[in-house]
C-alpha cells in the first residue's frame, strides 16, 4: 500500500465529518429556537462526548505511532548494514554508492556542503518512501532498507536556489 | 443611519481612516499576491511558459507578502475591536503602517529588483549562498524589510501590552487567571482575552525573529560569523510559525464579536474558553518542533513534543471557538448576509486546515508527507479559507449601513459560493498532491503531476474572481466612509 494512503483516507474523513456538521447548522440556522439556554446544554454535553473521542483517539494513535522513530533507527539496526555518504550541493548530489541490494539496510549519512537540502526517497512509481534533512554541519542518519528492485531517486525537498528541482540522483536496486 | 465604524465614538476620526486604509493595503497585497499565486500555479502546470528565475522570485514574493499581510489585515480587526475596551494610540497604530510599507518596498525591491529568491524563511545560508544568481546586498535589503514590518508590529504591542496593563491591572487578569484560578465573576471580555494572547505569543516570536534576521545580516556582512545551522532554522521556523498563528487568533475576534449580533445571542466567556486560550497561548509555542521532524539531530524528545503537542493543541481550537459558532448560529433564525456567510465559512476552513496539520505532524506520516505540497494544502486551508474570510466578513461588517433586513444579493451569493468552492478545490489539488509525493517549491513539475496543477489553476483563477467582486463591495463603499 502506498504509505500517504492512510492518512490521506483519514483526512478525507475528518474533512467530511467538519463538513457535514457545517452543512447541517446551516441547513437547521434559518428557523430559530428561542430556548438558547436547552441548545448549549444539549450542545455541552455533546462536547464532552466528543472531547472524549478526540482524547481517545488521540491516545490510540500516538500510542500506535510513537514506535519505531526513524531519529536512533540507526542505532538499532543489525546485520549485514551498509554505510553510504550522501552530500548535497548547489545543485547536485554527492552520493558514494547508488547501487544496492533489497532487503539489506543501507545508513545514509547525510549532509550538505553549502546550504540546507532535503533527502528524499523516491520508488520508480515517484511514491516517496523516506526522507531526511541535508543541513550544512550535521549528519543525520537515516536507514532505509529496499524491498524492491528497480529505479529510485534522490529528490531535493529542501528549498536550496534556482536550480532546486534539478537536484535529483538515481539509484539501482537489484535482487542481488 | 451609520455604520458600525462610524458609529463608534470612542476611536479618533484618524484611527478610523488609518483602519480603513489598513484594510485597503490588505486587499490590494492579496488581489496582487493572489495573481502571482495563480501565475505560480500555472507555471507549475505548464500552461504558462514561466522563466524559472521568476518562478522562485514569485514564490519569495508571494510568501513574504501573503503571510506579512494576513499579519496587516488581523492587526485591523483586533485592533478595532480592542480599542472599545481599552485606550489605543492612534499614532501608533498609524507608525505600524508606516514601518510595514516600508518593510514592504524594501522586500519589493530585493525580489523585484535585486533578484532575491530564497524563498520567505530565508533559511540560513541560502540568502548569503545563492551560486551569484543575487547579491550579499539584496538579500541584506530583504532582511531589513522584514526587520522594519517587525518594529512596527512590536510597537504596536508595546502599545496593546501597556494599555491592557493598565486597564485590567495585569496579563494574567487579561488573561481572565483570577477568573480561572479564583471566585471573581469578573471575566474578561473574549476579544480581551484573545488579544492578550496574541500579544504574549506574537511579542516573543517577533523577538525571536528580530534576533535571527540579526544574526543573518552580522553573517552577511561579517562571513567569519557563522552561526549554527539547526539553530538558526528553529529560530526561523519559531519566528514563522507564531506570527502566522498569531494571524489567525488576532483575526477570529471578529467572528466573536461580529457573529453574536447577527444570532442575537451571547458569546459567554466562562471558565472553559479562559482555559483554551492560556493553554493555546503555551501550546502555540510548544508544537514549533513539529516543523522539524525530519532534522535528526534534534533531540527525540522534541519531536516527541513536536507530535503530541500538535495533537492537544488541536482540541481548544476547534472545541471552543469552531464549536462555539456552530451553537451559536444553530437553529438562530439567523439572516444571512456576505459578511455573516464570510465569518461563518472562516470557522469551516479553519477548522478543516487543522486536520492535515495534525496528521501531518505525526512522525511517522511526516516522513512521507513533509515539503510535499501536503504543507502548503492545509495552511492554504486556513489561510485562505479561514483568515482572509474572518478579514473579509470584518471589513464588510464595518462598513454596512445596519438594516433589519440582512440579505444577499445574486453577486453576494455567487461570489461566496464560488470563493468557497474554488477555494476547497484549490486546496484538495495541493493535498491530492502531497499524497501523490509531488515536493512543494518546485518551479519544474514532472509530467505525472501536471494534471492537478491545472485544475488547480483554474480554481485559482475562480478564487481570485470571486475575491475581487468582494473587495469591490469595500472599495465602492470607501470614498463614503473616508469623506465623513
Ligand atoms: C488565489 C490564491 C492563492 C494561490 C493561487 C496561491 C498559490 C500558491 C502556490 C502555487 C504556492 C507554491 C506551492 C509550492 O510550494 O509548490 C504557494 C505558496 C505559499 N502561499 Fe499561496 N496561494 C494563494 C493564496 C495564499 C494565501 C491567502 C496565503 C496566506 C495568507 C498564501 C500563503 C502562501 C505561503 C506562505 C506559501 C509558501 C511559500 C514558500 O514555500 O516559500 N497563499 N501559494
Ligand atoms: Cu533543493
Amino acid at each position: 500500500m502506498n504509505p500517504t494512503f492512510l492518512p490521506w483516507l483519514i483526512t478525507i474523513t475528518c474533512l467530511l465529518i467538519v463538513a457535514s456538521a457545517f452543512t447541517f447548522v446551516i441547513s437547521s440556522s434559518r428557523t430559530r429556537n428561542e430556548d438558547y439556554d436547552d441548545i448549549v446544554k444539549r450542545s455541552y454535553k455533546f462536547r464532552k462526548i466528543f472531547f472524549i473521542v478526540f482524547l481517545l483517539g488521540g491516545i490510540i494513535i500516538t500510542s500506535l505511532t510513537m514506535k519505531n522513530l526513524p531519529y536512533d533507527a540507526h542505532a538499532k539496526v543489525s546485520g549485514d548494514v551498509i554505510k553510504v555518504n550522501a552530500t548535497g550541493h548547489q545543485w547536485y548530489w554527492d552520493i558514494d554508492k547508488t547501487h544496492f541490494i533489497v532487503g539489506q539496510p543501507v545508513i545514509f549519512n547525510v549532509t550538505s556542503a553549502d546550504v540546507n537540502h532535503g533527502f528524499g526517497i523516491y520508488n520508480d512509481k515517484l511514491t516517496l518512501l523516506n526522507q531526511t534533512q541535508a543541513m550544512p554541519g550535521y549528519i543525520n542518519k537515516l536507514v532505509h532498507t529496499f524491498d524492491k528492485p528497480g529505479k529510485y531517486k534522490i529528490l531535493c525537498l529542501e528549498y536550496c536556489g534556482l536550480s532546486h528541482h534539478a537536484m535529483v540522483a538515481e539509484l539501482t536496486v537489484t535482487e542481488q | 443611519m451609520n455604520t458600525p465604524i462610524q458609529s463608534r465614538k470612542d476611536i479618533t476620526p484618524a484611527a478610523k481612516n488609518t483602519l480603513l486604509i489598513y484594510l485597503s493595503t490588505t486587499l490590494a497585497v492579496l488581489l496582487l499576491m493572489m495573481v502571482f499565486g495563480a501565475v505560480l500555479r500555472a507555471g507549475q502546470a505548464q500552461i504558462i511558459n514561466l522563466d524559472l528565475t521568476l518562478f522562485y522570485k514569485l514564490m519569495t514574493l508571494h510568501g513574504a507578502g501573503m503571510v506579512g499581510i494576513s499579519g496587516l489585515g488581523s492587526a485591523a480587526v483586533m485592533w478595532y475591536f480592542l480599542s472599545k475596551y481599552i485606550k489605543l494610540s492612534t499614532g501608533i497604530l498609524i507608525a505600524n503602517l508606516v514601518f510595514f510599507l516600508l518593510g514592504v518596498v524594501l522586500i519589493l525591491g530585493a525580489i523585484l529588483i535585486g533578484d532575491f529568491a530564497a524563498g520567505w524563511t530565508f533559511l540560513y545560508p541560502l540568502p548569503v549562498k545563492s551560486m551569484n544568481i543575487w547579491s550579499i546586498e539584496s538579500a541584506a535589503t530583504y532582511l531589513f524589510g522584514l526587520l522594519f514590518i517587525g518594529v512596527g508590529f512590536l510597537l504596536l504591542y508595546l502599545d496593546i501590552g501597556l494599555a491592557l496593563i493598565k486597564s485590567y491591572g495585569g496579563l494574567s487578569r487579561s488573561l481572565g487567571w483570577h477568573c480561572l484560578f479564583g471566585n471573581s465573576k469578573e471575566f474578561p471580555p473574549a476579544t480581551v482575552v484573545a488579544s492578550t494572547m496574541v500579544l504574549i505569543i506574537n511579542t516573543l516570536g517577533i523577538l525571536v525573529g528580530a534576533v535571527v534576521l540579526i544574526i543573518s545580516l552580522i553573517n552577511a556582512f561579517y562571513p567569519a560569523f557563522q552561526p549554527d545551522a539547526l539553530l538558526v532554522k528553529s529560530l526561523i521556523f519559531f519566528f514563522g510559525h507564531v506570527f502566522i498563528n498569531a494571524a489567525i487568533y488576532m483575526a477570529v475576534i471578529a467572528v466573536y464579536e461580529i457573529l453574536p449580533t447577527y444570532t442575537n445571542r451571547p458569546w459567554k466567556v466562562n471558565k472553559i474558553f479562559l482555559a483554551a486560550w492560556s493553554f493555546s497561548t503555551l501550546m502555540v509555542l510548544a508544537v514549533v518542533p513539529h516543523h522539524m521532524l525530519m532534522d535528526f539531530n534534534v533531540p527525540t524528545w522534541l519531536a516527541t513534543i513536536g507530535q503530541i503537542g500538535s495533537y492537544i493543541s488541536g482540541i481548544p481550537v476547534l472545541i471552543i471557538t469552531v464549536y462555539g459558532a456552530l451553537t451559536i448560529v444553530y437553529k438562530s433564525g439567523i439572516r444571512w448576509d456576505l459578511a455573516a456567510g464570510l465569518l461563518f465559512m472562516s470557522m469551516y476552513g479553519w477548522a478543516s486546515g487543522v486536520i492535515p496539520a495534525i496528521v501531518d505532524a505525526t512522525i511517522h506520516v511526516n516522513t512521507v508527507m513533509h515539503n510535499t505540497q501536503w504543507v502548503p494544502g492545509h495552511f492554504h486551508f486556513y489561510l485562505l479559507l479561514g483568515v482572509l474570510p474572518m478579514i473579509f466578513g470584518f471589513m464588510l461588517h464595518i462598513t454596512k449601513k445596519p438594516s433589519n433586513e440582512n440579505t444577499m444579493n445574486n453577486s453576494d451569493k455567487a461570489s461566496l459560493f464560488i470563493y468557497l468552492f474554488a477555494g476547497v478545490g484549490f486546496v484538495m489539488a495541493f493535498l491530492y498532491s502531497g499524497k501523490n509525493s509531488v515536493p512543494r517549491r518546485w518551479g519544474v513539475h514532472l509530467d505525472e503531476w501536471l494534471a492537478t496543477d491545472q485544475v488547480a489553476t483554474v480554481f485559482a483563477v475562480l478564487i481570485i474572481i470571486a475575491f475581487f467582486v468582494i473587495a469591490s463591495k469595500f472599495f465602492l463603499r470607501l470614498p463614503n466612509l473616508l469623506r465623513h
